[in-house]
This record gives C-alpha cells, sequence and structure tokens, in this order.
C-alpha cells in the first residue's frame, strides 16, 4: 500500500508543483498508515523529495519519453501505481497532469476528483473538497472506487518540510508502440517569460488600459515582480493580447498568491476564473467597479499614473528585501 | 467523416449558484441553461468541417428532458441530428461510460467534447471516454484540421503549445481556440424552424458505476471589504503587501 504521486520534473529539474504533492501525500499517507512513492520521468537529482516525506522513488529513465505524451506517461503512472497497490494517486493540476489523470483513472477503475482543495475530509468514505462551479461554489465529492485519483489545485495546499530517510530505484515500465500513436510534430515554446501556469504573482490588465500600446507599464511591472501578464476576456477578444494570456471562466484559471487586476472592471466570468487566487489587488479608475468587491487590496486611480510610481516603488523595495 | 460533438447543458456562466435539499442539489430556479461554451467551440469547428469537408455532425448531450432546448439549440446552429441519453449526469465516469456507448453504436472518426463542463468543472470526460474506447485523445485543443485519416491538432501547454498529428478515431478535448469567439454562430430563424424537425433520438442508459459522486455543495465564506489604499501613497500598498499579506 502507498500513496503514489507523480513528480513533475522538466528538464530534469522538479517543478514547484512536485514538492506540494509530495506535502499532501505525506499527510494522507500518515493518516492511513502508509507511505508516499513518487514515480519521476527523466529527472535529475530526485533527493529533494525526501524533504517533503518521499519515502520511495521510482525512477524512470526512457529517451522516447523526453516530450510530455499523456497515453505513454499515463502508463508509466498506471505500472507504478499497479507495483505499489496504490489506493491514493495524486497528481497537480498543469495542462500536462489533467491530460493524463482521466486516462489514468479508466485503466486504475479507480474515482477521479479534480480541483481538489484539501486534504480529504474523511477517509471512509473517502471525500475531499474540490471547487466547482468554476469557484462559485465548493463541493464534496465521495470517490467510492478503490483507487482515489486526485488532481490538487496549484496552491491550495503549499510547502511543508517533512524530512524523511528515502531511496530510489530504477523502475522500468513496460511501453507500447500505441502509446506514442498521438505524434509530436513540433513544439513551440512561450516566450521564455514565467508562464501564469508556474507564477506566483499575475499581473493583469484590461480594457482600461486603452490600447495594446500601453503595456509596456504594466510588463514592467511584472518584471519588477517575477510576474507573468495576462488579460481580461475583452483585451484578447480585441487582439491587443494573445489568447493565451486570456483569464477567466472560459480562459486560464489563476490560483496565485497575488493577483493584480489593472483597469478590469470585474465581470462575474473574470472573477470566477481568477478567485482562487490568495490576494487579489485592484487598481481602477472607477470606484464603483465590481471587482472591489472581492478584491483585498484597492488603489482607485489613473493606471498609467499608478503603474509607473508603483514600480519605482517596487525596484526600491525590491532592492532594500 | 462522422463527427459527434459532447454538449453539456450548464448554467449560463452569469448564474447566481444557489443550492437547494440542504445544499446537495443546485437550486435551477430562475437559471438560464446554454451549450456548455467549450462544448460550443467544438460544435462551431465541427459545423466547419460539415460545410467544407463534408463531414456529418451529431450532438449528444446526457441529461433530463429539460436539455432538449439545449440540444435544439445545437440543432438550429446546424447539427445533422442530435441523441439524448435519458440520465442525470451526476458523475463524469457514469457519462463518459453513455457516451462511449454511442460512440462504438455509431463508428464516429472524430468525437469532440469541451475540456471541461462550467458547472462541475470534473475536466475527466474527453479522457475517460478515449481511454474507455481506446482510441487517440488530445486534450486542451486549440486548433484542428483533418486530411484523410490524419488529423492535426493543436495542444495549449503550461507557456506554450505544440501541434500533434494522430489517426482518426480521436477524441479531442476542446477549448476556445478551435474557433474564436467571433465565429461562435447565433441560430437564425430558418436555423431554428429546421431544427425543429431534425430527428432527436432518446436513448436509456446503459449500467455504468457511479465513481465519483458529490454529496454536498459549500459556498466560499463571504469575505472582508477591500482595503483602499490611497493613490498617493503607494507605499502603504507595498507595506500592506509585504507584513499583512505576506506576498511580496
Amino acid at each position: 500500500m502507498a500513496v503514489l504521486i507523480y513528480a513533475e520534473s522538466s528538464d530534469g529539474k522538479f517543478k514547484k508543483v512536485a514538492f506540494e504533492l509530495a506535502s499532501y501525500a505525506s499527510e494522507v499517507a500518515a493518516a492511513t498508515g502508509t507511505s508516499v512513492t513518487a514515480v519521476t520521468v527523466n529527472a535529475g537529482d530526485v533527493s529533494e523529495l525526501y524533504n517533503y516525506g518521499v519515502h520511495k522513488v521510482l525512477q524512470v529513465s526512457d529517451a522516447r519519453l523526453n516530450d510530455f505524451n499523456a497515453k505513454a506517461y499515463a502508463d508509466v503512472v498506471v505500472q507504478a501505481a499497479k507495483q505499489e497497490s496504490a489506493s491514493v494517486v495524486v497528481l497537480s493540476s498543469t495542462t500536462d497532469s489533467l491530460y493524463l489523470a482521466p486516462l489514468v483513472t479508466v485503466h486504475l477503475q479507480g474515482g477521479f476528483a479534480s480541483n481538489v482543495v484539501a486534504l480529504p475530509a474523511s477517509y471512509a468514505p473517502f471525500q475531499v473538497k474540490r471547487t466547482a462551479f468554476s469557484n462559485k461554489a465548493f463541493s464534496i465529492t465521495e470517490i467510492s472506487q478503490d483507487v482515489k485519483v486526485l488532481s490538487i489545485a496549484k496552491n491550495s495546499f503549499g510547502l511543508k518540510a517533512n524530512s524523511v530517510s528515502g531511496n530510489a530505484e530504477a523502475f522500468a515500465p513496460t511501453l507500447h508502440d500505441g502509446d506514442f500513436s498521438v505524434k509530436i510534430e513540433s513544439i513551440e515554446a512561450g516566450n521564455g517569460k514565467v508562464s501564469i501556469a508556474d507564477a506566483d504573482i499575475v499581473v493583469s490588465g484590461g480594457r482600461g488600459l486603452k490600447g495594446p500600446e500601453n503595456w509596456g507599464m504594466l510588463e514592467d511591472l511584472a518584471t519588477t515582480l517575477g510576474a507573468a501578464t495576462a488579460c481580461s476576456k475583452p483585451v484578447s477578444d480585441l487582439g491587443w493580447r494573445p489568447h493565451s494570456e486570456h483569464v477567466g471562466q472560459t480562459g486560464k484559471p489563476v490560483a496565485t498568491n497575488l493577483y493584480i487586476a489593472v483597469g478590469i472592471s470585474g465581470a462575474i466570468q473574470h472573477i470566477a476564473g481568477i478567485n482562487s487566487s490568495k490576494v487579489k489587488v485592484v487598481i481602477n479608475s472607477d470606484p464603483e467597479a465590481p471587482f472591489f468587491k472581492v478584491a483585498d487590496y484597492g488603489v482607485v486611480g489613473d493606471a498609467f499614473e499608478i503603474l509607473p510610481k508603483l514600480n519605482e516603488k517596487l525596484k526600491a523595495f525590491k532592492a532594500n528585501n | 467523416m462522422k463527427i459527434l460533438v459532447c454538449i453539456s447543458h450548464v448554467p449560463d456562466t452569469t448564474s447566481k449558484i444557489n443550492f437547494t435539499d440542504g445544499d446537495t442539489k443546485f437550486d435551477t430556479n430562475g437559471v438560464q441553461f446554454v451549450i456548455n461554451p467549450n462544448d460550443e467551440f467544438g460544435l462551431t469547428r465541427a459545423i466547419w468541417f460539415q460545410e467544407q469537408q463534408g463531414a456529418s455532425v451529431t450532438v449528444v448531450n446526457v441529461g433530463g428532458a429539460d436539455s432538449e432546448p439545449t440540444l435544439r439549440k445545437a440543432l438550429a446552429i446546424g447539427a445533422n441530428d442530435a441523441i439524448r441519453v435519458n440520465a442525470e449526469p451526476t458523475d463524469g465516469f457514469f457519462v463518459a461510460k453513455q457516451l462511449a456507448e454511442v460512440a462504438k453504436a455509431g463508428n464516429y472518426d472524430l468525437i469532440i467534447a469541451g475540456k471541461e463542463s462550467l458547472d462541475y468543472n470534473g475536466g475527466m470526460v474527453p479522457g475517460m471516454l478515449a481511454a474507455l474506447l481506446n482510441i487517440n485523445f488530445v486534450n486542451s485543443c486549440i486548433g484542428l484540421t483533418v486530411e484523410g485519416t490524419t488529423a492535426k491538432a493543436v495542444r495549449e501547454m503550461d507557456g506554450g503549445k505544440e501541434t500533434m498529428s494522430a489517426q482518426l478515431p480521436l477524441v479531442i478535448g476542446g477549448q476556445k481556440g478551435l474557433v474564436e469567439e467571433k465565429d461562435l454562430r447565433i441560430p437564425n430563424m430558418r436555423g431554428i424552424m429546421t431544427a425543429r424537425t431534425k430527428t432527436l433520438t432518446v436513448l436509456e442508459p446503459v449500467a455504468a458505476d457511479q465513481a465519483s459522486k458529490s454529496v454536498k455543495f459549500e459556498k466560499p465564506a463571504a469575505k472582508q471589504a477591500v482595503k483602499l489604499v490611497s493613490a498617493d501613497n503607494l507605499d502603504e500598498l507595498i507595506n500592506l503587501l509585504h507584513n499583512e499579506a505576506k506576498v511580496i
């Protein structure tokens, strides 16, 4: 028996979310009297996982898995889960993990819950709290199958250091040609800037910025904060910014530590997409903008004056902290 | 090419979300239902294949009789025919199992479903459907073309995108990008009139496990009022973010 996590890496280095999954899984393991096993694919040094409660690492090294391939990766996770007799499989909410989670679930004849925001509320019956209705509500979801597959919402649990002594062993799952029947033709990486999914801080602009030529000051602020940039739906519909930056109910969901909205009025669909963010700052010239109702901090004023000033002050702050 | 488009019947995105029966059921009172937006992008792309490449488009929904207006709307947009599996869609696995039966019976080349529905946000139906049918699957799809029996699909990744190729049959988890917002169609009067006479078949569900179910709903706790900072005192904002919120 074990709790299995798939610890995602990119270019051999673990993503931060791998340690969040380990932290979550080690509490589940403690509550159910079992231990945590992590499966990794072409990761380099795995020892950092031991700092977050992972006892055993199944290390897969296979050149065919250099690029993510959902079917093949699902096969890896399924075979690891079977070997470890895992009753709980914990995955992240990256696009890759959400791609493979339903495949893993069907092959393990399990039950799946996505967007999980807390440790299981109960183990028998197995119940977890997850967001639903685009963050306007929570659902307590019960999984009745023997194997429970969970995707943990980003930043919902955080990192909990829990140093244990672990060991790693090579793991060579059997892969079939059929696993690679969806072929990757080309990959277009982003612009090298922080992606919305990975960012701890997101700076987002709306129609209040008046035109694409004014995005420089938003990007400057994002650079100072190490943040990703995003935009509201009208801005992407108008073609001011690429669709990949559109956040909201029909765009990307955002669950960052800090979300700064500039010139966005706060339509209900936008709020739904960003409401899982921990701290929300709204900068808007209209004191009646509905976004202020859900914000933690607000500044009423002209973004064209505030952004450059805020950027200078933050630069000074960063230099001293 | 035969295309099956899976349609969820969901509350309009502006709906107030409330629950009844001791917070165990969604309160449909006064709520307008629509085609799930992620499904609508897929439906519109399917209609493009119908017009450009002579594909036939069947829409399917797992739901009660109350979802028929949503299917009729899909027919008015241009789908050739519709199927409703007469069961409450309370569990993603159960829904995928029903859709798999419909897909097998109809021998479809391309199956398009939204990557998630905007009500339960389970995000599992397209992938489970592909796994149950043991056919190719591309999720978070933002571009799709088909030539002969080969599909080219573009997938959105965290911080990038990739182009993939796969043989049909194929399941697509679709989203905005399959078509753009401006390409979505509003049914015209002629479409609405012809939709009335198109075939809508009602099937009874097959037996399937319920793998997960929502036992209770909660609304987020009311939040504290916003703290306003003067535009002349941005140092205070930085102070609050650093010392109070501890996010910078």
